[in-house]
């Protein structure tokens, strides 16, 4: 590993064109952050180069402007690999009163001793409409994983909606029945849109929160069964 | 165990965006020269006597129980390190804040979140936002609790022993601070933060508080794995004994920043436990 | 008629509430039944509520609510972890809030009544929850019940046998149950009823009822109905 400590900030904002429809104001790339339009209001996170590798230190700064919708998603999951030290990728958003955030990115796979932070921070107006999900998998096939802390912060009209976080690699909590048991991965969903009662099958729960949002919340024993899990709790939230 | 000493230090001149701290017995009186102060009350709320019903909820291990997740003392202590470093850390870092915020009968400087602090790094962070009176420092610390919790039954169920807590402790410990959470918060608090508040009418320090979320959020499981799978209750004490409290407590200071473990299979198993034919246990 | 019992309970202020009446008693005694019965006989005269502690899932509950004879929503279920005694005597915090919740709902009541999950005879209800008890026993455990005694069989307000209609059956002597039962409750009554065959178990109603009369004057100063 004698790759240079990689520092990079990407910025990414919505705003109006003039016939009122979404238009991607900024796109700052920043490698290995790398934004590609895909289609209006539409934009894929495009990893140039392995990692992050320990030592990192990536951040993306997301801004959606009142009355517009942004989707994200990812070309590949990201791969976290050792370095010299920490990785760290933090995520801030701001989503306007009557924005529209659809953020689903390919999983976060954490390899053999890597050590990564990650940390999302959003902030939700009132009106503004958010689908989050994230997907840790823990591990490539047969590989245990290296250390992840992961904290995520969402306000919604300046309450808090929903805090939580997770830590993979603490031999307090792996493999703990009360944790992730004997699962693989671990992935969430937050929607602001309400379910009306909680729902629960096999790996998978449905969430109705104290504030005005739903989180699914999965388990599985690979990627494509937590898709599958996060998908129908998706898919029970009338959105 | 000393916290009294080691762990809770005079809090003054804390940085910004924190609940207001005063000294913490908020009255002046003698030095603590045994670090006996706020033992007793300690050792009563962590009883398991202590007669607010937690006897009859198992924190996820009956469903656990029933599921096979647990079925013998080792899968017990993997479920409580587990709930302890998740669930446990939460409760403790809520119970220091309840306690430590029902220091101060008036909170002039409570701070609510600052919804969008321009480029500072977590926009998430408080900042000063004038003042907050008593009631809107419990409701800020309630919403905490909720957004820590995703899983509806586990909120009730936190709800509903917060509630029975401060009913019982309102008569132990007769206390401003207990009238006013009740008030406030008229559906019942969050078990840690009526615990938090419990423990500073008996006369704990914030850390002792913490002490008993952190005991507590094991105790209850484990006496429910003995009850419903016969296990051996000195085996049980002797996992109880090993678990490393200590490591999930931490002085607390930005409310908004309080500890989030989550643990999706207790998640899993309170919605699991809510429609189950047969229930011994509330949770 | 709770002259022969020392009003030395020390559950919080009685006034403007209604009186807490528990039924204990070992399982399959007919402690639901009595209680089905109780609301049938006094629902049309009394203001109910009923909290049930039951040891399995919310079963009692759901006994009562399809008997059809209360408001189901004035019938609460309880759990209690495995220690149905532990809910009505040494940690009664889940109980009161049920009794409080079941009061602010549908006050003023007259009675509510806390039915114990089946436990054994030492099993009591504490004075912080229940104003009086009754404890049930029925003849199929055997006509030696009472005279072992226990805190539920001698110091009860009321004592129901049961079942009586079964005592030829098991060879159960209801005449040495009434001897033993006088003997260690000392004058406290018994009552023998079958509540197969009498649906409102008006012996032990016509007991609650004056129960709860008395109960309205010694309590009165808010409730003037």
């Amino acid at each position: 590993m004698t790759k240079a400590l990689v520092r990079a900030r990407a910025i990414l904002r919505t705003g109006l064109d003039d016939r009122g429809r979404t238009r991607v104001e900024t796109m700052r790339s920043d490698p290995p952050i790398t934004l590609r339009q895909t289609a209006p209001g539409e934009v894929h996170l495009v990893s140039t180069g392995a990692g992050p590798l320990g030592g990192d230190r990536l951040r993306l700064d997301v801004e959606v402007a009142e009355g517009t919708s942004l989707t994200v998603r990812s070309i590949a999951s990201t791969l976290v690999l050792p370095g010299t030290g920490r990785s760290l990728m933090e995520i801030h958003v701001y989503v306007a009163s009557g924005g529209s955030l659809v953020f689903a990115p390919e999983p976060t796979v954490l390899a053999a001793a890597c050590d990564h932070r990650m940390t999302t921070a959003i902030t939700l107006e009132p009106d503004a409409s958010l689908f989050w999900r994230e997907e840790i998998v823990f591990g490539r096939h047969g590989e245990r994983p290296g250390r992840c802390h992961s904290r995520f912060d969402a306000t919604f009209a300046g309450r808090p909606l929903l805090r939580q976080e997770f830590v993979v690699g603490d031999p307090d909590a792996d493999g703990s029945p009360a944790v992730f048991g004997t699962a693989r991965c671990v992935g969430s969903t937050l929607i602001t849109a309400a379910s009306k009662e909680a729902e629960v099958a096999e790996g998978v729960a449905v969430l109705p929160l104290a504030g005005p949002g739903t989180l699914v919340s999965a388990l599985a024993a690979d990627a494509v069964e937590l898709r599958n899990r996060l998908s129908w709790g998706e898919s029970r939230v009338s959105v | 165990m000393d916290v009294t000493a080691t762990e809770a230090p005079a809090l003054t001149g804390a940085a910004s965006g924190m609940p207001p701290t005063t000294d913490l017995t908020g009255q002046p009186g003698p030095a603590d020269l045994t670090g006996l102060t706020g033992l007793s009350g300690l050792l009563l709320l962590a009883d398991s006597r202590l007669p607010a019903g937690g006897h009859a909820h198992s924190g996820g291990a009956e469903e656990a129980c029933r599921t096979g997740a647990i079925s013998g003392p080792e899968d017990l202590a993997r479920f409580l390190r587990g709930r302890l470093a998740t669930a446990g850390r939460v409760a403790a870092a809520l119970a220091w804040s309840a306690c430590a915020a029902a220091h101060v009968p008036k909170f002039p400087d409570t701070e609510v979140p600052d919804i969008r602090a321009a480029d500072s790094g977590d926009p998430t962070s408080t900042g000063p936002a004038g003042a907050a009176d008593a009631a809107d420092k419990w409701r800020l610390l309630d919403a905490e609790a909720d957004a820590r919790i995703a899983s509806p039954a586990q909120r009730l169920a936190s709800r509903t022993q917060g509630r029975l807590l401060v009913r019982t402790a309102k008569r132990i410990w007769p206390s401003r601070a207990l009238e006013e959470l009740a008030r406030d918060v008229p559906d019942g608090a969050h078990h840690p933060i009526a615990l938090g508040v419990a423990a500073r009418a008996a006369g704990c320090t914030p850390a002792q508080a913490a002490m008993a979320a952190a005991y507590t959020s094991v105790t209850g499981a484990a006496t429910a794995a003995v009850r419903l799978l016969g296990l051996d209750p000195v085996t049980v004490h002797r996992v109880l004994a090993d678990l490393p409290y200590d490591s999930v407590i931490a002085e607390q200071h930005d409310w908004s920043a309080l500890p989030a473990h989550a643990a999706p299979a207790l998640d899993l198993l309170a919605e699991q436990h809510l429609r189950t034919e047969v229930r011994l246990f509330v949770s | 008629m709770s002259a022969n019992h020392d009003d030395h309970h020390d559950a919080p202020d009685g006034h403007g509430r209604a009186l807490r009446l528990g039924i204990g008693g070992p399982v399959g005694s007919g402690k639901t039944a009595l209680t089905a019965a109780l609301c049938r006989s006094l629902g049309p005269s009394l203001r109910l509520g009923v909290v049930t502690n039951d040891i399995y899932t919310t079963e009692d509950a759901d006994f009562l609510r399809r008997a059809g004879v209360i408001d189901p929503d004035r019938i609460l279920a309880v759990q209690t972890g495995c220690c149905p005694h532990t809910a009505i005597r040494d940690d009664i915090a889940a109980n009161i809030d049920a009794v409080e919740t079941l009061e602010e709902r549908f006050g003023p009541l007259d009675l509510v009544i806390v039915e114990s999950g089946g436990d054994n005879l030492t099993a009591t209800f504490s004075r912080g929850l229940a104003d009086r008890q009754i404890f049930v026993l029925d003849v199929s455990g055997g006509d030696k019940v009472p005279r072992k005694g226990g805190p539920g069989v001698t110091s009860a307000d009321l004592l129901v046998v049961n079942k009586t209609d079964l005592a030829p059956m098991v060879g159960a002597d209801l005449t040495v149950m009434s001897r033993d039962a006088a003997a260690v409750r000392e004058g406290k009554p018994v009552l023998f009823t079958s509540i197969r065959e009498d649906k409102g178990a008006h012996s032990v109603a016509e007991w609650v009822s004056g129960l709860v009369e008395s109960w309205r004057h010694q309590h009165s100063h808010s409730h003037l109905s």
